[in-house]
């Protein structure tokens, strides 16, 4: 449904500061139907990628594909009118105070031309839709947050897109507004098919609702997939972001990295270690979480009384389906966001040009 | 000294003309230096229609209009007046200058006032695809609306002022009749009078104003 290929964003030298690459040459899809997050530390690009989608800003190079048209080659009128598919709800909501909430969600209908009669049809529907039927007549100034927000949702989705851009659509809201909110954002996927790419610093937001990730840093894809695949991976960048590992220094005693999930649950390596072998196992740290709507986690384990037993252990388990290893201090992904850092530190270059790949993504 | 029965329509009169010269330059006023301002707005580097060649000509004309003095206004424009009016004498040749003085004036006034639009509102409504005129039209000068008509006030009482400048080159209006019957013959009681009219009439327009730019803002 979206596609961009190897896009590229330049802004040029201003006065007094030197010419940013804010997109380095991005490549990633999302399928029909796909909640897609997209995460990185501020200033990686995550703002401007979303706005290349809908050409707010135009690419200096490369293709911008949104449902099977290639924005990039239309002109203006026609970048206008695919921009009707293609919803945007903002951080700051960015509604008018003008208008009423009802005015607010009118305004899109009113930009393409739709009859006065059906405009007051949807805006009640759509008013019901977010859960504000009785704020229809209320200005933005009235309302809390959370409620500006389901406004700005209710008017993204006025003119029936087929794709919905978030822009840190929580990030300006209190934790139960934004569990609202995302409530919200899933059941709209869901009820009209909508296919989601949403922008956040958040990892709660993207454990909560997305179906896939890429992680962004200094304009380039990092790392990315299904979450599903990418939190199993080991040493991914984006699963170390999504659930930190927890640090390794300081422990004492046999490491050992637990990666948590339904399929290799925590329970048959600590009835191994502990039950089975007599080790003497503590949890050091770590946490479970639910992630895409499942159980992933991970967890960090002392063991002692080991006698070499445990590399064959951790072996048997392995061969069992559990994802279990030695950890080491010092072996954890390095934190994203040092970005004084010289660019040899860099790390390579990894393009991730399907996000869902992997089969047992849940839709 | 009890002339007042003579002096008092004669001044009903002179208030009348004042009202008529700035009744009908601030609806002039309003119907250019609007729009002036949208442009000034819209043609800045990095607003929604960049334009970096208007924008230039048009704030040169803009400054131009607000660095002259009035009263050399009033005699640069005399040949303007003339050819529109036919004649620089009188309230509605005043009307002329008038117009020309406060439509820069309130151009700036409208560029400040659409400025402070936040750009995140343009960029919401572009992103509905909308047109560029229909974010003027939808989303600039409705949220701008109350500071706008602050601004409109603003000028009204500027516009008032000038026109009792524009009485000492023979205007008509409350300052023609202040110099003439108040200065030139030495009667201190009818400057005053005029005075406390014009002080009543800027009171109830910028009372008026200040209301209705309330009533308007929903924030």
């Amino acid at each position: 449904m979206i596609e961009l290929r190897d896009v590229r964003k330049v802004f040029p030298a201003r006065r007094g500061a030197a010419e940013v690459v804010a997109v380095d040459g991005v490549s990633l899809s999302v399928a029909d139907g796909e909640f897609a997050g997209v995460v990185g530390p501020s200033g990686s690009g995550k703002s401007t990628l979303v706005r290349l989608v809908n050409l707010l800003e135009r690419p200096t190079s490369g293709q911008v594909v949104v449902d099977g048209q290639v924005l990039t080659d239309l002109d203006d009128d026609g970048v206008r009118r695919a921009r009707r598919a293609v919803g945007m709800v903002f951080q700051h909501f960015n509604l008018l105070d003008s208008r009423t909430a009802a005015g607010n969600v009118e305004h899109p209908l009113e930009l393409a031309g739709i009859g006065k009669a059906e405009r007051r049809r949807r805006v009640a529907d759509l008013l019901d839709l977010v859960g504000l039927a009785d704020r229809h007549a209320s200005r933005p100034a009235q309302l809390s947050g959370g409620q500006k927000q389901r406004v700005a949702i209710a008017r993204a989705l006025a003119a029936r897109p087929k794709v919905l851009l978030c822009d840190e659509a929580t990030s300006a809201l209190d934790p139960a507004s934004t569990a609202g909110v995302l409530d919200l954002l899933r059941q709209v996927r869901a009820d009209l098919g909508l296919t989601v790419l949403l922008i956040t610093h958040e990892m709660a937001v993207v454990r909560a609702v997305c179906d896939s990730a890429v992680l962004l840093d200094r304009g380039r894809v990092v790392d990315g997939g299904p979450l599903t695949e990418v939190l199993t991976r080991p040493h991914s960048p984006l699963a170390a972001q999504l659930l930190p590992a927890p640090a390794v220094a300081g422990a004492r005693g046999d490491l050992v990295r637990v990666t948590v999930t339904e399929a290799a649950p925590e329970g048959r390596v600590l009835r191994v270690l502990a039950g089975e072998l007599g080790l003497d196992v503590e949890v050091v740290g770590g946490s479970v979480e639910t992630v895409a709507g499942r159980r992933f986690g991970r967890l960090l384990l002392s063991v002692t009384g080991g006698d070499g037993r445990l590399d064959a252990a951790l072996q048997r388990l392995r061969d069992g389906g559990s994802l279990v290893e030695r950890a080491t201090p010092g072996d954890e992904p390095p934190p994203l966001g040092a970005h004084d850092e010289p660019d040899g530190a860099a790390p390579d270059r990894l393009v991730v040009p399907h996000l869902l790949d992997a089969p047992e993504v849940q839709r | 000294m009890n002339d007042w029965d003579r002096i008092g329509p004669q001044l009903a009169e002179a208030t009348w003309d004042t009202l008529y010269m700035v009744g009908v330059s601030t609806v002039l006023t309003v119907l250019i230096g609007v729009p002036l301002g949208v442009l000034l707005t819209i043609t800045a580097p990095g607003a929604l229609s960049p334009s970096p060649a208007v924008h230039r000509v048009l704030g040169l004309l803009v400054n131009l209009g607000r660095s002259l003095p009035f009263i050399i206004l009033l005699v640069l424009v005399a040949p303007i007046t003339r050819g529109i009016v036919g004649t620089t004498i009188g309230s509605t040749a005043t009307i002329v200058p008038l117009t020309i003085g406060a439509v820069p004036f309130l151009a700036r006034l409208v560029e400040s006032s659409l400025r402070e639009v936040g750009p995140g509102k343009v960029e919401a409504t572009l992103a509905m695809g909308a047109r560029r005129r229909d974010v003027v039209r939808t989303v600039l000068l409705p949220e701008a609306l109350p500071s706008l008509v602050a601004g409109i006030t603003v000028t009204v009482v500027a516009l008032i002022s000038y026109s009792a400048m524009a009485g000492a080159i023979g205007g008509g209006g409350l300052g023609d009749f202040a110099i003439r019957y108040g200065y030139q013959q030495f009667r201190t009681d009818i400057t005053v009078a005029t005075v406390v009219l014009l002080l009543v009439v800027v009171q109830v327009l910028q009372w008026a104003g200040d209301r209705w730019a309330r009533r308007l803002a929903h924030v």
